[in-house]
């Protein structure tokens, strides 16, 4: 966990304070409608549909205990004793009272938390892999460079009034499990021959109604350099990017319009001023920063305990958890726990404050007190001893935490969708409770092995249906929700030879109560194509393509083309 | 007189700015008096309005390049800076180029539409003069500079980052590493 140091502390009660003034002009008809609009969107506040919105910030989804209780302390006191984690690691509530949010923030600093830049046109929370600092796979510890990046984002003077948001993601380790293909910057963390650390620097990814992979402009970006070269990539986007159309302001339609190699060109001349300048990072700030983490203080395991092998030989439920909620750690006797926000009837990513609090004490007993949030929305313990899992289990059981089912299809990830959202055309999570309920047996589920669910519930793809293996998106006809759904979306690296991809649309869109049925048809085509059980759907769409899919969902080339006539002929 | 903010003070604005005409055509300079011209009159009309009497300041919009200005900033007694609304941060990037990359020291003015809000990040990028949108208050608006405290990034009001800056107070923290 970073521990705030004095200005850390200062930078955010300032916040409270500018804010708790501005909210005060806005309510004493000092400022208008228009221009509080950009002032409480660059504190997370939205006017939703019912309410306004608070996202509060998780900064790259790590939270202590005593953080995660005033999480549930807001939801009792503000809110409807609930919240939604989101995609982006954080956490947002749908009911509290426009008056009560200054109160609300000062409350979030006194556990060094805040709401900063969590909306509006700047650059937002950075987010990375939840294994971050326990991988086996770890190149670097991502948590570092992303307090670094915290730090040099936050009120930064010059790129608080972007074009549009701006995302950026950090990987630092072998998979990709941050989607950084997809981020406005994607950093991957590379190590050169002598074993110095950089960044392979890609830019102008993205979701939205423009999904595109991100093109890589620098393959070995040295860390010392990483805020310069930012700083020439924003610099460029900030004076280029289009303000005349919302929908084409994102960095990604920028780089497009120029073309990469010429807007990269720009960015390298940029650069060209920048480089070596006082942003340059130091070995000094680099192991400051570092230093300011606390570190778990792991007891020295020989290895695998010999207990938990004999507890997951006699107990089969909780050898299915493990297999599916637990991951190896890099740590010997050591293990990554994810506890499942995805239960079937809930909405994905939902908790209830009764659950955070439960959550922050085993935190604490079993995890160092600290947790995780993750993108695919749900939560993890990174550090757990193997001879605790069999009581920890029994314990997030209790609490409904245990569905073991993370890579599953049932591991949906959705937005809060027409439920909540103003600008959503239609509806997520009665989708995923559709769906969930359709595949509800859970022997059907493992055979179906592993595959990523995306629900989104407009084109702004919070839900990230473009790199589902299965997306979902909700579209508006006419007034009617439709689903409109793609295959073959791939949110990263994740194995050799899979990379990041965005999925194909197959056809014409469904009504609601259709899904389940279109899914069902989906994975009985996977199930009758696989070659093996190894061979999962994401794979069989690549190598068989999206056609026999189709065929399957709405017959074979020649039966649509009848069907058009006839449908023709009528009318 | 409009009231602005100078080197956070409110001091009564001595310069009039002038606009291209509503048909795209260039406006008559008046024969006297400190003008602020928009760059399109500046590159079209330049010996002309370097002979006239009267001081000269030059206004860019925000879609302008201060390249086109670079090699005369010594010739301005103002730079000003168009902010046509509140969310357009094109600004913030022309300020940092025109003190950073071409070294201007004079007076740079944010002008259009311009609230405290924006102050502080503005002053950071090198703003050091406000002529905020009508009907704000200037004399409360000068609160807004106090908004923070520090900040992380190095700019033009804090040429060291943070990080610099904290190690240079550190002892024995005297390289530049």
């Amino acid at each position: 966990m970073y521990v705030y140091d004095e200005i850390d502390q200062r930078l955010v009660d300032e916040r409270v304070a500018q804010f708790r003034d501005q909210t005060r002009r806005f309510l004493a008809g000092k400022l208008s409608e228009d221009d509080f609009r950009p002032l409480r969107l660059r504190n997370g506040l939205y006017i939703q549909r019912y309410a306004p919105m608070l996202r509060v910030a998780i900064p790259y989804g790590l939270l202590a205990s005593r953080q995660l209780r005033m999480l549930a302390y807001i939801a009792r006191r503000w809110d409807r004793g609930y919240g939604h984690f989101s995609t982006r690691q954080n956490i947002q509530y749908n009911w509290p009272k426009l008056e009560d949010v200054p109160d609300i923030l000062a409350e979030l600093a006194k556990v060094e938390m805040h709401a900063i830049q969590t909306s509006g046109n700047s650059v937002r929370n950075i987010t990375t892999d939840h294994y971050a600092g326990v991988a086996r796979d770890e190149i670097v510890d991502s948590f570092v460079w992303c307090e670094l990046l915290r730090q040099w984002s936050t009120f930064h003077p010059e790129f608080s009034f972007l074009p549009r948001k701006f995302k950026i993601a950090v990987n630092g380790a072998e998979a990709d499990r941050a989607a950084i293909f997809l981020h406005d910057v994607g950093l991957q963390a590379v190590r050169d021959a002598a074993g110095a650390v950089g960044f392979r620097v890609s830019v102008g990814g993205g979701m939205g109604r423009t999904p595109i992979i991100g093109h890589v402009f620098r393959e070995f970006l040295p860390w010392p350099h990483l805020l310069t070269y930012l700083e020439a990539i924003m610099r460029v986007y900030n004076r280029y990017g289009r303000r005349d159309n919302i929908h084409k302001a994102r960095i990604k339609i920028l780089v497009k319009a120029r073309t990469p190699e010429k807007f990269r060109e720009e960015v390298e001349a940029e650069w060209a001023h920048l480089k070596d300048g006082p942003a340059t990072l130091t070995e000094a700030e680099v192991r400051r920063v570092e230093g300011r983490f606390t570190r778990p203080q792991y007891q020295p395991l020989a290895g695998d305990d010999a207990g938990h092998l004999l507890r997951l030989a006699v107990e089969p439920a909780f050898a299915a958890w493990t297999k599916r909620n637990v991951q190896p750690h890099k740590v010997p006797g050591y293990a990554a726990v994810t506890l499942s926000l995805k239960k079937t009837g809930v909405p994905p990513g939902d908790m209830t404050a009764d659950q955070m609090d439960a959550v922050a004490d085993l935190a604490e007993r079993y995890s160092f007190g600290e947790v995780r949030v993750s993108h695919e929305q749900n939560l993890i313990f990174a550090d757990v001893r193997q001879s605790e899992l069999n009581s920890l289990w029994r314990e997030v059981k209790a609490l409904g935490l245990a569905t073991p089912n993370i890579g599953l299809l049932t591991n949906i990830i959705a937005c809060p969708g027409g439920d909540f959202c103003s600008l959503a055309n239609a509806k997520s999570i009665p989708v995923a409770q559709a769906i969930q309920e359709r595949f509800d047996r859970l022997d059907y589920v493992y055979d179906i092995g592993e595959l990523d669910l995306n629900i989104s519930g407009c084109m702004n793809s919070c839900g990230h249906h473009h790199v589902g293996h299965i997306g979902i998106l909700g579209v508006d006809k006419n007034g009617e929700e439709w689903y409109q759904i793609s295959i073959g979306g791939n949110q990263g690296l994740t194995r050799p030879g899979a990379p990041a991809a965005v999925g194909k649309v197959i056809g014409p869109s469904f009504a609601r109560e259709q899904i389940p049925d279109v899914i069902e048809k989906l994975i009985k085509t996977y199930l009758d194509r696989r070659e093996s059980e190894e061979e999962r759907f994401i794979d069989v769409v690549w190598r068989i393509g999206i056609e026999p899919f189709k065929e399957h969902v709405y017959g074979t080339h020649h039966q649509r083309q009848e069907r058009r006539s006839r449908l023709l002929a009528a009318a | 007189m409009a009231l602005i903010i100078k080197d956070r003070n409110v001091v009564a604005d001595c310069w009039r700015r002038l606009e291209l005409n509503a048909d795209g055509n260039l406006p008559a300079a008046p024969p006297a008096g400190d003008i602020i011209v928009p760059l399109a009159m500046w590159q079209g009309q330049r010996e002309q309005l370097i002979a006239r009497p009267g001081r000269l300041g030059v206004w860019l919009d925000s879609h302008e390049d201060p390249a086109n200005v670079a090699e005369d900033l010594k010739l301005f007694g103002v730079v000003a800076v168009n902010f046509p609304t509140v969310t357009d941060g094109r600004g913030y990037s022309i300020g940092r180029l025109i003190r950073e990359r071409y070294g201007y020291k004079g007076e740079l003015r944010a002008i259009g539409d311009v609230l405290r809000d924006q102050l502080f990040f503005l002053s950071s990028c090198g703003f050091n003069a406000f002529a905020l949108r009508e009907g704000e208050d200037p004399q409360e608006a000068l609160a807004a500079f106090g908004d923070f405290s520090e900040a992380y990034q190095n700019s033009v009001e804090r040429p060291l980052p943070l990080f610099r800056r904290r190690y240079l107070a550190s002892p024995g923290g005297m390289e530049w590493s």
